[in-house]
Formats: structure tokens, C-alpha cells, sequence
């Protein structure tokens, strides 16, 4: 018998059905006082909807949440907040015309006069003191949508601080954050649980979880697998009980580059962002790019695929000069480009899966510009099961699927039109081990089919793990480059931190 | 000082119309002597009062990500009711006033619910609603002008208080009003929270229906307001008065720097915006050019104050 006043949140016997697809079945989740909770499972198991029904987002087809040992009933987002729950969600979800301190208070605003005006030094003052905690240089006072996503993050991270909550559900918190600030982000959840505040952590990334959390639950496919103290545990027995399954090795090499370059890049310099970067891709390599966040890689990819333009600097393709003007212009040479932001940059998200795999190959398959939808379908079944994206159909919404299957998806899309020259910037984001593994598997797989690739990442066990070679970029320069053999953690951070503006 | 692009774009993204509006202001002024006599100043004041009052109320609803076309034809049924209260009825004055504010802002409670509960956008709620108010008017009216308010009626859109026509005089309240409301009050900053993330306002625990039905009461009110006004001051309700207003509000909206998205600009912006359109017309006339002509100039104008919109709002990304 379970002694339920331990607890000071317990899901007993939860369901929550979506159409075609039942997202969590009979799980139980209870969480401690004080204690961190990680959760964890592959892309699609159900992890954010289980959170969402605790936040009030969601309400269960079938079970019984407790709070503190009674039966609570959390039928809106305002009644989670005020039985002390907050959280922060996986996307991002500030208004980017606010302030920061209005995003922080929104709904919550201190008032006077007939509580109907707003007491705007006392709400400032109060984000301030939010943002001091948090050691975030921010002003209060400046848009959201001018400062970086990193920021943005903690600007999330400080709404949710600023409920007072006894709970705090953190949905992949640190999936958009540097290393630095996930250090101060550990060290307020550490403060945090000192005060005998509740977090639940979801993370893909399990050295984090290895690090900071107290117990973990596993959920795959919406079933509850196991709840244990993370101590009792090693990594691999996580990835299994997730996985459900023995994973093999995650980082597949079989293929080595060919002698032909078809990427080069000359003295290309733009504004201060770029400055004069040389490299050149072969055919069949992956070629890795690393630096912390905000290095100027991503402006990197930009140039190449068309869509900033840049001050000075050549691109040749295939050994003959090209300018390049935009993306249509890239893909038409065969360039691919993964966004790193696929909210916002890549997908259609009222769409179907259908629609947004095969949207860039309707041509093809239309006779006198009318589609074959049935010839459509059949693709983009295919790239389901090749990529194992987990959609109860072709015709779901993409802003149905967990965020892993979305990115899937996304890449989809661009094996459809068979580049040349792949892009991917931070590909994995948010995406489990499995997945993970099998992204590695078809990064892999395309160098042998003679695909160069340009992988963009901040994890560094991953961007040492399948690349051929590594450059490093510090402030929009070149600071460093490895081949695969002479790799180490050490060399990158070295060259991508020393002097920079994150270096500690 | 060596100013960013970003810099630029918001320092053009706060005051550029303003600095527009000086420009064509000084222009005009070296084109044709006749601009500045206080006279022709008052006049456009007086001219581009009732837009304006209008407009103030369009913002509201496009700063949520909604729009009112229905704006037009409540300036014309609430003139018209006003003046039918008073001639036909024999109402108090002011009775027949706020009866006829009172209607117009159940029309736009009834743009609201069709929003919200109904579940329809905005463009086509509003839409409908125009050929329904626009439709009253005229049964109401049986399609001819009403006349013979009498003087404290009409001192409402001709009097003057010092030099200031009384229009303008309610056109500042107004602004100064909407002002209070969308920087000082909790409505305000969800209406601007709703335009630019509505999932997040939900979520933040805001009950958006109920601020998205008052902007478009608000939106009602103030159109409500200028047709009175405007009534007042051709001395008589036309059954066709304001035909075509909605879009000169969203015009002038739009050139004072609020996001057809929703979520960013102002009123103080959109009062400017209603301005430039005023000064250029007068400024058009001054020069001679036939009404026809204007009408291709003001489409033009508004195409360029949309791309300029575009411009001061492409951020870069990034990362
Ligand atoms: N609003 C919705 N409508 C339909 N299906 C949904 C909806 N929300 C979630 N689902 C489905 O429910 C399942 C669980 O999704 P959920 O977002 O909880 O996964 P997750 O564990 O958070 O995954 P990830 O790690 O990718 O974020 C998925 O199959 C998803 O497609
Ligand atoms: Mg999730």
C-alpha cells in the first residue's frame, strides 16, 4: 500500500485519447515534495500531454489527480496557477510585441486603483528582481522579440519562477540553452528544491537528468514503464526502458568521404557577423560545424542557402561560381537547408504530414498541375515508416505530433528533393535517443550516397561522433578545424569559448 | 554614435510617421502659401476628426489580429437613429445621443459574440454585419436624409470651443482615453498580448473572448461617436454617409504603425496616420488635383505604408 500523503502530486490511472491516437494510458505519476522529477521517454510517449493535463491545458478522459492528498479538479491554465502550478512549455511561448517584464507578469499584472490599472514600476521592479535571480542581464523594459532565443528561454524560465509556484514543470528547458546558462538554470532548480519546491524536468539529453535529478519515470507509447531513483539506475537502462528495446551503436560510421570537393566556400565576410570564412565539403563528408550559440553559424548557413545576402565572399559549387539569391535559387543547385527553428521556419504546422513532406515535389507528381494525391499519399507513407515517424495517419496536422515527429518530418521534406548538399542545423533538438539514433543512421547513410553535409550543432559528443571534419567558429570566425581522428571535446571548447564572450 | 540597423528599424518603427507627417507638412507649405492659414489648419483638423475617431476604435481590434469593416455603416445608423429619436420621436437630446451610442454598441457586441462564440474571423463577421447595419439604415430611413435636429444638435459637429472645433475636441479626448486604456490598464495589455501570441494569453489564464468582444464594442462605440458627429456637422443623417470609411480607418491604421498582425502599434500612431491621409488630401485639392487622381494617390500611399510596415518588422534571426 503506497502511502499517497508522501506525495504532493499523484496522477492515478490517467487516459487521455486524441483522435486516432491514445497519448497516455492508465499512467500513474506521483511526484515528492521537494524532489526533482525527471520524465522521460521517446519523441510521441506522451510526456508533454501528461504535463499538460497537471497544467490544465488538457483534461483526462478517465483518472483522478490529487494535490497534497485531495482530489483536485485542474479545469484551466488560471486554475493551475493558482493551485501553485506553473510551466514552462516546450515551445516557446512568449508574446514577442511585450516586454520582457509584461511577459513575465502577463495575467498576473500587480494593479491599483480599481484593479483595473497597472502599477508599472512595481511590475518592473518585481522583473527585475526576477531577472537578478536568474543572473539574466535583460532589461525588463526591452521587447522579447529583440533579445536571443537563449534569453527568451529564461525570460520563460523566470514566468514561471514568478508564480511562486510548489510546482514547476519544466518541458525541455534547455534544448535552446547555452552551457553556461544551463549551469545557472541547474543551480536555481537546485536552490528551487532546497525551498521544498516540486520540479518536473523533461529532457531528452540523460546526462543532464544524471546530473540534477533526484527520481526518474519512464513512459513510452503512453504506457508508464517505471519510476526509480536515478541512482538505481544507469544510462543504458533508461535508453532501454525507453526504447523498449536493445539500442545498437549510436553513432553509425560506415562511410568514408570521396576526393571531389562540391562545396566551396571563399572569403565570405558579412557586416559582423561573418568574417572572411574559408572551408570547402567533399562529396560524401559530413562536415561538422561547431561554436556555442550565437558564433554566427547559423548566419553561416543563411548565406550559403540564399536567404541573407552577404558583403564579399565566393561560393562554388561543383568547382564553378555561383551566386546564389535565394532559397528557390539554392534548391534548384541542389542545396538543402534544416532549420533550426522548425516552429517558425520549416513547417506548415495546419498541414497535414502529407502536404508537408511532399510540398516540394507537387510538381512532380501533377499532370497539368493538378497532384496525384494517391501518388502523394504513397510517398509520404513511405517516408513514414523509413523514418518510423509516429502519426496515427498521413493526414494528421503537423502541430499534432510531439515535437521529435515534427523535426522528422522536416527532414523528410528534404530527402524528397534528393540535395546534393544537406544543411542540417541543430537536426536533433528535442528529439530522443532513438530518434536520434536513427537521424545518425540516415546521416550516415546519405555521405554513402554521396550526399555532403554540413551538420550544425551545439552537442559536442554528437558533432564528434559522425563527422568527418570539424570547424569551429568563434564570433563569425574560423577559429579551429579537426579532422575526425585529432578530435577531442577539449580542442572545440577551446576554440570556440577562448576569449569569446561566454568563456568562464 | 553609429546606429544598428535594428536601431534604425525601431527608432522608423516608433516615429516615423510623425516624421512623415512633418514632411509632407513642410512640403505642402512650401508648395502652396494657402496650407498654413490657421483656416485651411482647421479645416483639415476638422475633416480628418471623424476618420480619426473612427480609427482609434479600428485599432483596438487590429491590435488583437481582428479587423471591423463594419465601421461604416454603424456611422450611418447611428446618425441616423440620433436624428430619427430626435426629429421623429421628439427625444431629450441628449437621450437620443446616448440611446444611439448605446445601440451602436450592441452592434458591436453583436460583431463580438459572432466572433468568439460563433467561431467566425473577423473579416467575414464584421463583413456581414456591415450589409446588416448598412441595411437598417436604410428601412430606417426609407433611403432619404433626416433633418431638423436644431442648433444643440448641430452645435455638436460645427460649434467651436476658442478655436477648436468641437470634433477635435472629442477626437483629443478620445485619444487621450484610448491612450490611458492601452498603456495603463490590464485590457490594454491583453489586447496587445492577444495580437501577438493569443495561445499564450490563453494560457497565461487571460479570458481573451471577453477582451476580443469589448474591442470590437469599443470599435462600435467610437464609430458610433463619429457618426453622430459627423451628422452634426452636414446638419443632416444620409442614409450613405460613411460608405467606404472602413477603409480609410484601416488606412490610417496602418500608416500610423500598427501590425495588421496584431500585437504591436498604438492610437497616438493611428490619430498621426489619419492625419497624413487628411493633409495630403487637402493638400491634393490645393494643388488641383481632381478626385478621381486622389483616389489612385491614396491607393498608392497605403501599398507604401504596408511595405514600409514589412520592413521596420523583419527581424533577423538570431542564433
Ligand atoms: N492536440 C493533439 N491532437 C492530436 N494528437 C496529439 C495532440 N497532442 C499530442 N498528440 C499526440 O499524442 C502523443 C503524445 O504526444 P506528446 O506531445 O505528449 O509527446 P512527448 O512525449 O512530449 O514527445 P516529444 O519528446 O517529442 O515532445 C503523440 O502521438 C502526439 O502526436
Ligand atoms: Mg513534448
Amino acid at each position: 500500500m503506497i502511502d499517497k500523503k508522501k506525495y504532493i502530486l499523484s496522477l492515478e490511472n490517467i487516459r487521455k485519447t486524441f483522435p486516432g491516437v491514445t497519448a497516455l494510458d492508465n499512467v500513474t505519476f506521483r511526484a515528492e515534495a521537494g524532489e526533482i522529477h525527471a520524465l522521460v521517454g521517446e519523441n510521441g510517449a506522451g510526456k508533454s500531454t501528461l504535463m499538460k493535463i497537471i497544467a490544465g491545458i488538457y483534461s483526462p478522459d478517465n483518472g483522478s489527480i490529487r494535490l497534497g492528498g485531495n482530489i483536485v479538479e485542474i479545469s484551466s491554465p488560471g486554475k493551475a496557477q493558482s493551485l501553485g502550478i506553473g510551466m514552462i512549455h516546450q515551445e516557446l511561448a512568449l508574446v514577442p510585441y511585450l516586454t520582457v517584464g509584461q511577459n513575465i507578469y502577463l495575467g498576473r499584472e500587480p494593479h491599483r486603483y480599481l484593479k483595473a490599472f497597472i502599477d508599472w514600476k512595481k511590475l518592473y521592479n518585481m522583473a527585475e528582481e526576477q531577472l537578478g535571480a536568474l543572473k539574466l542581464e535583460v532589461d525588463p523594459k526591452t521587447f522579447v522579440i529583440d533579445i536571443p532565443i537563449a534569453q527568451q528561454q529564461m525570460v520563460e524560465v523566470a514566468k514561471a519562477l514568478s508564480i511562486n509556484a510548489k510546482i514547476i514543470i519544466m518541458d525541455e528547458p534547455t534544448s535552446a540553452l547555452t552551457d553556461k546558462e544551463t549551469r545557472i538554470l541547474f543551480g536555481v532548480m537546485r536552490s528551487l528544491k532546497e525551498q521544498g519546491i516540486t520540479i518536473i524536468y523533461i529532457s531528452h539529453r540523460l546526462e543532464e537528468i544524471f546530473e540534477i535529478a533526484d527520481r526518474v519515470t519512464v513512459l513510452r507509447d503512453g504506457l508508464h514503464i517505471a519510476t526509480s531513483l536515478i541512482s538505481d539506475l544507469s544510462q543504458d537502462d533508461i535508453v532501454r526502458m525507453m526504447v523498449g528495446r536493445e539500442l545498437g551503436d549510436l553513432y553509425p560510421k560506415n562511410t568514408i568521404p570521396q576526393e571531389n570537393c562540391i562545396l566551396e566556400v571563399k572569403n565570405l565576410s558579412s557586416g559582423k557577423l561573418l568574417k572572411d570564412i574559408n572551408f570547402h565539403l567533399n562529396k560524401g563528408e559530413v562536415l561538422g560545424i561547431s561554436g556555442l550559440i550565437g558564433a554566427g553559424r547559423t548566419e553561416l548557413a543563411r548565406a550559403i542557402f540564399g536567404i541573407d545576402s552577404f558583403d564579399s565572399g565566393e561560393i562554388f559549387i561543383d568547382g564553378t561560381k555561383v551566386s546564389i539569391n535565394s532559397p528557390g535559387e539554392a534548391i534548384r543547385m541542389g542545396l538543402g537547408f534544416l532549420t533550426e527553428d522548425r516552429k517558425e521556419q520549416g513547417l506548415f504546422m495546419g498541414m497535414s504530414v502529407r502536404e508537408n513532406i511532399t510540398i516540394g515535389v507537387l510538381k512532380k507528381f501533377s499532370t497539368f498541375g493538378f497532384p496525384s494525391f494517391r501518388k502523394l499519399k504513397i510517398l509520404a507513407g513511405k517516408f513514414i515508416k523509413q523514418m518510423n515517424i509516429r502519426t496515427p495517419n498521413v493526414n494528421q496536422k503537423v502541430k499534432n505530433l510531439s515535437g521529435g515527429n515534427q523535426q522528422k518530418v522536416l527532414i523528410a521534406r528534404w530527402l524528397n528533393l534528393n540535395p546534393g548538399i544537406l544543411i542540417l542545423d541543430e537536426p536533433t533538438r528535442g528529439i530522443d535517443v532513438g530518434a536520434k539514433a536513427e537521424i545518425y543512421a540516415l546521416i550516415d547513410r546519405l555521405a554513402g550516397e554521396g550526399v555532403g553535409i554540413i551538420l550544425i550543432s551545439s552537442e559536442l559528443p554528437e558533432i564528434i561522433g559522425i563527422s568527418d571534419r570539424i570547424i569551429v567558429i568563434r564570433q563569425g570566425e574560423i577559429t579551429g578545424e579537426f579532422t575526425r581522428e585529432e578530435v577531442t571535446q577539449d580542442k572545440i571548447m577551446q576554440c570556440a569559448a577562448a576569449g569569446g564572450r561566454y568563456a568562464s | 554614435m553609429h546606429l544598428k540597423e535594428a536601431d534604425l528599424k525601431d527608432f522608423l518603427r516608433k516615429y516615423s510617421v510623425a516624421m512623415i507627417l512633418l514632411i509632407m507638412i513642410i512640403a505642402l507649405s512650401l508648395f502652396s502659401w494657402r496650407f498654413l492659414r490657421p483656416s485651411n489648419l482647421i479645416n483639415i483638423s476638422l475633416q480628418t476628426s471623424i476618420v480619426a475617431i473612427v480609427a482609434i476604435g479600428m485599432t483596438f481590434t487590429i491590435l488583437t489580429g481582428g479587423i471591423d469593416l463594419s465601421v461604416g455603416s454603424v456611422v450611418a445608423l447611428s446618425g441616423a437613429l440620433a436624428s430619427g429619436f430626435i426629429v421623429r420621436n421628439g427625444f431629450p437630446l441628449y437621450s437620443a445621443i446616448t440611446l444611439a451610442l448605446l445601440i451602436g454598441v450592441g452592434i458591436g457586441m453583436l460583431n463580438g459574440l459572432l466572433i468568439v462564440k460563433g467561431n467566425i474571423p473577423p473579416f467575414v463577421a464584421t463583413l456581414a454585419v456591415m450589409a446588416i447595419a448598412r441595411g437598417l439604415t436604410l428601412v430606417y430611413t426609407q433611403g432619404r436624409p433626416i433633418s431638423g435636429m436644431g442648433d444643440d444638435f448641430v452645435y455638436w459637429g460645427s460649434g467651436k470651443i476658442g478655436l477648436l472645433p468641437v470634433p477635435v475636441l472629442i477626437l483629443i479626448i478620445v485619444l487621450i482615453l484610448s491612450y490611458i486604456v492601452l498603456r495603463h490598464t490590464q485590457f490594454g495589455l491583453y489586447v496587445y498580448a492577444i495580437g501577438g501570441n493569443e495561445e499564450t494569453a490563453r494560457l497565461a489564464g487571460i479570458n481573451n473572448d471577453r477582451s476580443k468582444i469589448s474591442v470590437y464594442m469599443i470599435s462600435s462605440f467610437t464609430a458610433s461617436l463619429a457618426g453622430i458627429l459627423l451628422t452634426a456637422r452636414l446638419w443632416s443623417a444620409q442614409p450613405n454617409a460613411g460608405v467606404g470609411l472602413e477603409l480609410e480607418a484601416i488606412a490610417a491604421t496602418v500608416l500610423g504603425g500598427t501590425s495588421l498582425m496584431g500585437g504591436y502599434g498604438g492610437t497616438g500612431g493611428t490619430v498621426a496616420g489619419a492625419f497624413i491621409m487628411g493633409v495630403l488630401a487637402n493638400g491634393l485639392n490645393l494643388l488641383e488635383i481632381s478626385a478621381y487622381s486622389q483616389r489612385v494617390i491614396k491607393g498608392v500611399i497605403f501599398i507604401l505604408a504596408v511595405m514600409f510596415d514589412i520592413y521596420t518588422k523583419k527581424e533577423k534571426k538570431k542564433g
